[in-house]
This record gives structure tokens, sequence and C-alpha cells, in this order.
């Protein structure tokens, strides 16, 4: 979790200014400034946009990183112990998530989808919290307003208007936060998120489309969502676009601050393809040796965005014992919180069922869950007659 | 009060709702300069503003979906859709969105969406623009469904629809746009009826007739002619769809011990069905009769030169009544 001056979630936007149409770019080649080896190579275009990142703050980029892949890996066991119903790993895309959360201000708005783990961490949401509605203690785990995070999008794509409303919003309001709307490769096939990019583009709005390209829809392979680069699908809407190494948190970081600067200056839209991999399985259901090529995980293995920043930090003398150490104490910490969390994480009470339909009384649903509670008070102990309608 | 057509009247609701609240933002296809194909919205663009009076792009699902999203900003987006059989595309973030939010965040989030359909037939017009899809609402948790008679009531319970920090869906009319009515514009929204309260709108003593939307008119005309023949006939509007108001409802029954519901609809699955069920769980030793439907048949909604033998009219509603009164009638020597 973030220690440093930038506040919730946010290392403060560096980059020059005005420099509108040298980054009005679309898609092109695929934009690095860390080698899978750890070498910072140079990027004229984008170099100035992290240019400000401190070795503390690289050291706290790290940190995020670590810790979210310790978080999903603890989940991933919650889940096989039986203490969680699914989890979705994101196994690999610890430097597009992180990377993106870290240059967003506090009050820009993010609407994620359920894979975006590393984003809600980073914005300050609770590990419990990233849990709770997969162990079914809840529909979703945050109030939205507390970490300007929406709650997790099941329904593929669906955000990402959300996201373009909440910017229209925004542009009434006459503010210069942005929202940020998360998917993946295989939401680029719905309707919504194309519809999304023609809202966004026709009343040019302060929305970013973060797409992870992380190669995979569950079982079907990204070209079978598209025969061209996600990223030049942008241009067809007009919406400029960016494809960075989605494994590189620096170029990540770079790309995310360049479109959330153009959308501060009313410059509208950005759609940035973060090119990663998912690693892990789609869910905690599923089992990707049935659809993918051992040799593919061995190949992108070789790109893993911790090893690459942690040799980064190595060459730059500043992975120090005290780092490490203190990295994996933090890891070891958020672990334990979030076992904690979820093993005493309280059952809701039945007649919870009721509650938040509607915000206002409504005699139906107050019929139904009247005769409802007669029913169990029928068994004398509501908790036990409870248990037994859940085991039949 | 003031004559005004029905359209006006929704018309000058939601000019007061913009006026009343900042937050009220209307978007649409065609509602802007148009004023709406039906002009409902005729002018509110010129007052207001491009960015409260939004003419959209031609996408009803992002309609529906960026709605949300200026609702998560705390908002209150009345979207029209412009004719009922264009609402599907808009189905999963009405169903999967709209409806489950303040669900999904445990009452986090509101949705304080006005969603205005015009719907139903009798105009002549081509496929999908006469539908009436106000059931696969009522059955979608979470939403509230109106579907107003009277330029009165779309006047009021347009604004209260705005009001309501629950998404509504909103039903309007189209056969009774250039219907003409008194509304009282001086009403205070305080001082008016729950959102769910149905209305008697003429009392009877031997039938309930349960109506709503363009059959309001006509089964009001049915209870003119019936007590031409010494029938008196209990017409009840039911305004609010979901919930229904069993009270209003049962009142009646309890007191006719005949039902009779009719809607453009089809039968299958649709209000009639539910109302039917619930007032004979809740009222069955009252009743003389089964309750009896009068309804659009289980087909496409028909060519418009069909379209006057699938909308229930006067006659198969005085038919229907005959039916729950053991009169003779066209089904008289039928089993069942």
């Amino acid at each position: 979790m973030l220690t440093d001056d930038a506040g919730k979630g946010g290392i403060a936007a560096g980059g020059p200014r005005n420099s509108e149409d040298s980054t009005r770019r679309t898609g092109g080649d695929l934009v690095q400034l860390i080698t899978p080896a750890g070498e910072r190579i140079s990027h004229p275009e984008f170099d100035p946009w992290i240019q400000d990142v401190s070795d503390e703050q690289l050291g706290s980029l790290y940190e995020d990183m670590v810790v979210i892949r310790r978080i999903d890996a603890e989940a991933t066991a919650l889940q096989r112990q039986g203490e969680l119903a699914l989890w979705p790993p994101l196994l690999g895309q610890e430097a597009s998530q992180i990377g993106s959360a870290r240059a967003l201000r506090e009050d820009d708005f993010v609407f994620p989808s359920y894979r975006d783990n590393g984003v809600g961490y980073c914005r300050g949401v609770k590990v419990e919290d990233l849990v709770r509605a997969w162990r079914g203690s809840a529909s979703s785990g945050w109030d939205p307003y507390t970490v300007n995070v929406a709650t997790q999008q099941i329904i593929i794509g669906s955000q990402s208007l959300h996201a373009t409303g909440y910017a229209m919003g925004i542009q009434n309001d006459g503010a210069d936060c942005v929202a940020v709307a998360y998917f993946g490769d295989g939401a680029t096939s719905e309707g919504d998120v194309n519809e999304a990019m023609v809202f966004a583009a026709s009343f040019q709005v302060p929305v970013v489309f973060f797409c992870q390209n992380n190669h995979w829809a569950i079982s079907e392979p990204v070209r079978v969502q598209s025969h061209i680069q996600l990223a030049d699908r942008a241009a067809g809407f007009g919406i400029p676009s960016m494809r960075v190494d989605g494994n590189d948190v620096l170029a990540v970081m770079a790309a995310t601050r360049i479109a959330l600067d153009r959308a501060r200056r009313g410059g509208g839209p950005t759609f940035i393809e973060a090119v990663t991999y998912r690693m892990g399985p789609h869910t905690t259901a599923d089992d990707p040796t049935r659809y993918r090529d051992a040799n593919e995980l061995e190949d992108w293995a070789a790109k893993d965005p911790i090893a690459r920043l942690k040799s980064l930090l190595d060459r730059k003398g500043l992975l120090t014992a005290d780092l490490e150490a203190a990295v994996a104490a933090k890891a070891d910490a958020v672990a334990a919180e979030l076992r904690a969390g979820t093993i005493n994480m309280p059952d809701p009470e039945p007649l919870d069922i009721f509650k938040h339909v509607y915000s206002t009384p409504n005699s139906w649903l107050d019929r139904q869950q009247d005769h409802y509670s007669r029913y169990l008070a029928s068994f004398g102990d509501p908790a036990e007659a409870a248990s037994e309608e859940g085991a039949r | 009060m003031t004559q005004m057509t029905f359209a006006r009247a929704i018309n000058s609701g939601l000019r007061k709702s913009l006026e009343n609240d900042p937050k009220v933002v209307l978007m649409g296809e065609d509602i802007g300069a148009l004023g709406g194909v039906f002009r409902v919205t005729d002018g509110l663009q010129k007052d207001f503003g491009k960015h409260r009076v939004v003419d959209t792009p031609l996408a009803e699902s992002g309609i529906m979906g960026t709605a949300v999203g200026l609702a998560y900003r705390g908002y209150r987006p009345v979207v029209e859709i412009q004719f009922d059989g264009f609402i599907y595309p808009a189905f999963d973030q009405i169903v999967s969105q709209v409806a489950k939010m303040h669900y999904r965040t445990r009452g986090a989030v509101k949705m304080p969406i006005t969603i205005r359909v015009p719907f139903g037939g009798g105009i002549g017009s081509p496929e999908h623009h006469s539908e009436s899809p106000e059931a696969y609402f009522t059955h979608t948790s979470g939403l509230r469904v109106i579907s107003v008679s009277s330029p009165q009531d779309a006047y009021t319970m347009i604004q209260q629809a705005i009001a309501s920090d629950d998404p509504v869906l909103f039903f309007e009319p189209k056969r009774r746009y250039h219907d003409k009515g008194e509304v009282d514009e001086s009403m205070d929204l305080a001082g008016t009826l729950s959102m769910e309260k149905a209305r008697v709108v003429s009392e009877g003593k031997d039938v309930t007739l349960v109506a709503y939307g363009p059959l309001v008119k006509t089964a009001r005309d049915a209870a003119l002619a019936a007590a031409d023949e010494g029938v008196s006939v209990e017409v009840i509007d039911l305004r609010s769809l979901a919930p229904l108001d069993f009270a209003t409802l049962e009142a009646s029954v309890r007191k006719t011990g005949r039902l009779v519901i009719t809607h453009e609809a089809s039968q299958s699955g649709g209000l009639g069905a539910e109302v039917a069920a619930s007032i004979t769980e809740r009222c069955f030793y009252h009743l003389e009769t089964a309750p009896v439907r009068v309804t659009g048949f289980d087909v496409p909604y028909p060519y418009s030169k069909l379209e006057m033998h699938h909308l229930p009219g006067l006659d198969r509603i005085l038919d229907g009544v005959d039916r729950a009164l053991g009169r003779p009638n066209s089904l008289s020597g039928l089993e069942g």
C-alpha cells in the first residue's frame, strides 16, 4: 500500500504540459520503458511523464505489486480451502493494475471489472472487502463513494458506459477529475464498450478506457475478438490510443498520466491497450491446460512484471536487504489480514435478503418479508431454521 | 386548471422537474431540436441547454448505461426510449445494472433514473412501434413501473417518478398523447397521493374492471355502456404496475365479487395473471366467479390492419364483463 506523498492511490502527476499534439497518437509500436531483463530504456515521448518518479516511489510500486500478488495467491488458497466460492486471479497483470491505479488522483473515479483487485487495493479498498462478494457474504465488497471505485462489474464491458456517463457528469459539473473504465480484451467485442466509445467521442468527455489485453477471454484467444491490434480500434471512433507493455509498470504509468492529463484539460477520451498476460486461470473454476500451450505460459513468465521491476531496482542499487525485508513483511501482514478478515467475516442475517432492493418502502416486498419472517419464526429459533433452509 | 393534451402535460411536468432540480438531465434520441418524435420534450432543450436536454447517439444501451454513470455522479437522468419496441437493446443495462445497483451496493449507490417509454398500439404503425413490454419490467425486482392514463396523472406522476430515488419505468400511452384533459399545475407534489396508489375511476357494485394506460379510457367507456344495460362496473386505473396497490383492488373485489382485467399486452405471464392470482389468494371467499382476462393475444404485435382484433376494445371488454357476471357471452356453452 501506498505510503508516500501521493495520498490515496496516486503519485502526483508529472510530465510536460501542452504536449497534446505529441501524445495524440493511435496505437503504434508497443511502448516499453523497462525491458524484461530490467533495463531502463529511453523513450522520448513517454520518459517525461515518469521522470519525477523517485527511487522511493519506485520501491513503493514494487511493494504494491508484490503485495497484490500475495493477496491474489492468498485468495486463491482461500478458495481452494473452501473459504471463497470463486476467485479471479490477476497473476501476471500486476504492473497494468498498479501502474495505472497509482497514476490516478483521489477524486478520479474508477469503474473496474471483477479482475481488477490490484486497482481496488491501490485505491484503499480493505483487503477483506476484496473477497466479500466472492465469499457470498454480500453482492459487492465496498461503498464506492468511500474509495471512488465502483463495485466490480461482472457483466462484461457494462462498466465502460457507466464510466462514460460519470464523465458526462464530470463535464457538466465543470470538474477536472476523470472517470476510468477497466476492462479486458474480450470486452472490446461487447456492444457496450463500442457504444461507450461512441458516446465518449461524441461528447468529448473525460474518460480513459483502460484495456488490459491479457490475451485470453476464458478460453478464447484475443485473435477471436479482433484481427487488428485492440488499440487500433480506437481510431475508428476518433479516439487517440496507446499500446503499452502492460508488464512494465513505468510504461503503464506514463500512458495513464498522458491520458489523464488530456482528459483533465478537456481533450476528451483516450484508449490504452496494456498488453499483458493472464498467467493463471480465468477463475479458480477454470482449467487453462485444456486450451493453451505451456510454452506460451513460459514465454510470458520470462516477461514477468515483478521480476523486471526487481531487476531494475537491483541495477539501480535500490534492492536493499531492508527493502526486501520490508516488502516481505508487508506482504505477510496483508495476507494474514486477508485470511483473518475472510474467516471472521460475519454471515448475513436471513432477512438481509430483502434489504436495499428499493430505497423506499415497497408494499410487495414488505409483505413477502413479513411472511418469510413469520415462516422462520414458526421454527422457534430463526437461526436454526435458516440453516436448515439452506441445507435443503 | 388548464386544458392541455397528455403530451403537453408530460412536457410541463418535465419542465417543472428541470426547474426544481439542477441534477435532472433529459437524455434520448431526437429529444432536443426536434422535441422528440412525439414532441413531448418540445422546447426544453432551447430553454435548458444541450447539457440538460441531451440528444444522444442512436444506441439505447449506451443511453441507459451512461444514465447509470450519471446517476453514480449524483444526477437524476430522465431517459426517453423512442418507442416501446426499441427498449430491448437497453434491456441488459436496465435489468442488470439499473435495477440491481442499489441492492448490489447495499444502498450506497442510488439509481434515480426515470425511463420514459411511449407504449401500446392503436396508431397504425409498423412493427416495433406498438408494443406493451411492461411485464418484463414488473417481473424485475428493483424497478418501479408506472403507467399513466390522464393528463393530470401524467403531469403529477412524471414529477414523482423523477423525484423517486428508485428507478422508474414510466409507460406513456402514445395513442392518448393528443387527448386533452384538465390539469392542475399548482398541485403540490408533497400533497399528492403515493406513487403506489391506484385510482378508482368510476364506482360500481357488480364487477371490478381493472385497466391501466391506454385502456383506462376504453374501460370507462365500457362502464358507461354497461350502465345502459343496468350493470354497475367499478373501473380501477392501476397507475402503479409494480408494486400493485392491492389494498384498493381488494376493497373493490370484496364489494363486487367479480374481477375483469384488461391490457393490450399478451396474456401469458402478463399483469392480468398477477392481478388474478394475487386477488384470488387474497379474496378467494369474496369471489363469485373466476377472474377474467381480456388482453392482447399471445402473438407478436400484429400488422396494423389486424391490430383492432388484437387490442381489447369496448365490445370485447363488455364480453368479458358478461363472462364475469355469468350473462350470455361469446364463450357461453364452452367448458373451462
